[in-house]
């Protein structure tokens, strides 16, 4: 207000805003680009087709960031490729994934949103208890009952079966939705957004609870069941640790993708010039999931967000 | 909810009196129902036969009978057996010496089996459990049925009773799946592994003493922590303390970068006549997008020996030898490495809270700042005074949960240093946080009593600090006023 009556002060005020601004544009563009250059290089490196001078390729890391030559010969090799004794391995992996990933998107995100609907808008006894037990349980670490889950899993042959190795991908499909259900804290700080007065109402029109779960709530919920399936979904192609126990590390036809390509640079694989192989698994692994990330953008903001709020 | 915020005193008396309720329920239900009531607390779903509701009363029957048999036939599985022998199996005595051990695949050729006997047990002192509480529940069943003749209202029937279970009893419905799942491969490992805590389970002690059996050792493992007994008991005295303040260290530096720097980049992005918001948050998320392990192990090649980044800084001049950033190697710094692993992190968890506080700042009252401004203040003191307190206030539940999740950060640890640079003779390297330190312990070596001592150790920090300062939050205590 006071700057209509001082007329240089808003010039000199809008010359500082425009010298901040830069400085603004200067700082993000900095940061994005430090950001940006381990996921550039990457690409960089899928795309790279060097040769020694003896003809043989050069799969390891090199100094140079920018290849000298590119090529798609990475690519060819991955996906032609024969690892620990699988042929045609990753195309094998990524299918792997691909089921792991469906089946435990459908039950995960079911078991939260029963779970989180429960605990929101449902009275019962146990209600308090059951909240306190989850968080508990939720403070130890994950990799102290994988060990156990797996030892679980083997006793009832759903891993490390000679007979039937194929089981391992139920018993980790198994390992990681099971314990879904207690992750209901976001779904459940989005469910207490809606108002109860609706939920009254509707029960004063004689809808059972089921029915105001049908009816009214999971057609509000749909943010958060976009968010849960995609954190479902996404999971399994990012998590290698448990994938990498619970299947075993001989069983290599019935890996993820993730224990895959992590092996590639670290595993006891003959030919160990694999890093651009490596990356070029990243790539076709990581676009797939950008994309998903990028369309469902807003749902994942909102989910973090409530996150954020609700602890 | 009121009556359970009563503190003090009462607090024995509100965990007693359940229990005391429970007993008294009992006795009740006895003196006062019927003969078919009577007679529910021997054999199952007699109550309800009794006023003829047969599948009622058939589910419950089968209930007993399969639970009954199990436990007497004893259904074992490789060799192990559940049910009665189970439970006299868990003392771990009349041990069978088995074939010989394969240490490659920690598994044993045959004989007793004294991890799968320690997890049968358990399952079947579950078994005993759900046992009694379908019990209960089947006389409370037939007790309420005598009530309802009582005052001339019909006995539910059967699909009155399942109506019920998608209204009044839907949280029955909608919990089931997930507590067996949880109880399952949740709750049972972790009382296993706990367990493992109290035995000589350690498969490089068992491979030098030639046995495959294990044994219950009471609190030895815990002790060995400080006095440095066993196997690893050097290492774990040895390396114990430095890996638990570096966990401390870690989190703190971690969760704090992380948390201002995010404000700050979200600051930044939301700049009021700043363009292009949305190509510079995209470019933040896609880093959160791609998979850790590819971006982590990215970074890794990146600052390796052989890295590109190395022979940038050798081309500069401004160092001779490759520096060993990450601690691959043994001679490597480990102050770099430390230092190395937070700077990383930040790369890895800024964009996280630039999301959160995004749409925080976003809704902070205009009019704040509006009188702010009235009264001449400076955008930094609005700063100070407004945005901060108001973006912490509001995120302190974040805050306490990512320092945890800090302490559990096994991801950027693993796939950046693999816990390195490596103390000569000690498998806990300088970057190793407790996580870690667990996951070699156990898979690396075998020796999953100690795994389960650094698990426990784990949990007990983490679960302090959550519940002193999560209790004491706004969120918890009136959580359900919010609703």
């Amino acid at each position: 207000m006071s700057n209509i009556l001082q007329p240089k002060k808003v010039k000199s005020q809008s010359r500082n805003r425009r010298i901040s601004l830069g400085v603004t544009y200067a700082i993000l563009g900095v940061m994005s680009i430090i950001w940006l250059i381990p996921l550039i290089w990457i690409v960089l490196s899928a795309f790279r087709c060097e040769y020694q001078p003896d003809g043989t390729f050069i799969g390891t890391v090199t100094s140079n960031f920018f290849p000298r030559q590119f090529g798609l010969e990475n690519f060819t090799k991955l996906f032609s490729g024969t690892y620990y004794g699988v042929d045609n391995a990753f195309l094998k992996w990524m299918l792997n994934t691909l089921i792991i990933a469906v089946i435990d998107c459908l039950i995960s995100t079911f078991l939260v949103l029963s779970v989180a609907y429960c605990m929101s808008k449902l009275k019962f006894r146990l209600r308090k208890p059951f909240m306190n037990m989850a968080m508990i349980i939720g403070l130890f670490p994950g990799f102290m009952s994988m060990i156990a889950i797996y030892f679980l899993l083997k006793s009832i042959g759903l891993t490390g079966n000679p007979q039937h190795p194929e089981y391992s991908v139920i018993g980790l499909v198994l390992a990681y939705s099971a314990g879904a259900g207690l992750g209901f804290q976001i779904a459940k700080g989005f469910f207490d957004v809606i108002p109860n007065a609706l939920v009254e109402s509707a029960k004063l029109d004689g809808c059972t609870n089921f029915k105001i779960f049908r009816r009214i709530i999971l057609p509000l919920a749909k943010p958060i069941i976009i968010y849960q399936a995609l954190m479902s979904f996404t999971g399994p192609w990012m998590d290698f640790i448990f994938a990498k126990v619970i299947i075993g590390a001989d069983n290599a036809r019935f890996w993820t993708v993730s224990v895959g390509l992590y092996s590639m640079l670290f595993g006891t694989h003959p030919d160990t010039n694999l890093f651009t192989q490596f990356a070029a698994g990243c790539v076709i692994v990581a676009i797939p999931i950008v994309t998903l990330f990028m369309f469902l953008q807003k749902y994942y903001v909102e989910g973090v967000t409530a996150g954020a709020v609700k602890g | 909810m009121g009556s359970k915020a009563k503190k003090g005193p009462n607090k024995v008396a509100n965990f007693f009196s359940p229990i005391g309720k429970f007993f008294w329920n009992l006795r009740r239900m006895f003196l006062g129902g019927s003969a078919g009531t009577k007679l529910s607390y021997l054999i199952f779903g007699a109550g309800n036969f009794y006023h003829k509701r047969y599948i009622k009363g058939a589910i419950f029957l089968l209930l007993q009978v399969g639970i009954l048999l199990f436990m007497i036939l004893c259904p074992s599985v490789n060799g192990t057996p559940y049910g009665y022998k189970a439970l006299l199996n868990l003392g771990l005595g009349n041990l069978e010496e088995g074939g010989q051990f394969n240490p490659a695949t920690g598994e044993f050729s045959t004989g007793s089996d004294c991890k799968l006997m320690i997890l049968f047990g358990f399952v079947t002192i579950a078994a005993i459990v759900i046992y009694f509480i379908i019990w209960y529940k089947n006389i409370q069943s037939s007790y309420k049925a005598d009530m309802d003749k009582k005052i001339g209202k019909k006995p539910t029937t059967i699909i009155e009773d399942l109506q019920a279970l998608l209204d009044q009893k839907f949280h029955i419905t909608m919990l089931t799946p997930t507590c067996i799942a949880a109880l399952v491969f949740t709750v049972l490992p972790t009382i296993f592994m706990i367990a493992l805590a109290f035995t000589t389970y350690n498969s490089q002690d068992m491979n030098n003493l030639g046995t495959n059996l294990f044994h219950w050792n009471g609190i030895e493992n815990f002790k060995a922590v400080f006095t440095g007994e066993g196997s690893l008991g050097v290492e774990i005295k040895n390396r114990f303390l430095p890996v638990l303040s570096w966990t401390f260290i870690w989190a703190i530096f971690a969760t704090l970068s992380c948390y201002f720097g995010g404000i700050i980049l979200a600051l930044l992005i939301n700049k009021k006549g700043l363009k292009g918001k949305k190509i510079f948050r995209t470019v933040f998320i896609m880093t959160i997008a791609i998979p850790q392990f590819i971006s982590l192990l990215a970074v890794r090649n990146l600052l390796g020996q052989y890295g590109p980044f190395n022979a940038m800084l050798m081309n500069l001049g401004w160092t001779s030898q490759p520096i060993g950033f990450l601690g691959l190697n043994t001679s490597d710094s480990e102050i770099l490495a430390k230092v190395m692993v937070i700077i990383v992190n930040m790369w890895v968890g800024i964009p996280y809270t630039m999301l959160m506080t995004s749409g925080i700042l976003m809704n902070i009252p205009a009019d704040l700042y509006e009188a702010a401004r009235v009264d001449g203040a400076s955008t930094t003191k609005m700063f100070f005074k407004i945005t901060l307190p108001y973006v912490i206030f509001i995120t302190t539940p974040y805050l306490i949960s990512s320092f945890v999740g800090n302490i559990n950060s096994f991801n950027t640890i693993y796939l950046l240093t693999g816990g390195g640079p490596t103390h000569v003779g000690y498998q806990a390297g300088g970057t190793d946080l407790l996580v870690t330190w667990l996951y070699k312990v156990t898979i690396d070596q075998g020796s999953y009593n100690t795994g389960a001592v650094i698990g426990i150790f784990t949990f007990l920090i983490t679960a302090t600090i959550t519940l002193i300062t999560y209790r004491r939050s706004k969120a918890y205590n009136e959580e359900d006023t919010f609703q």
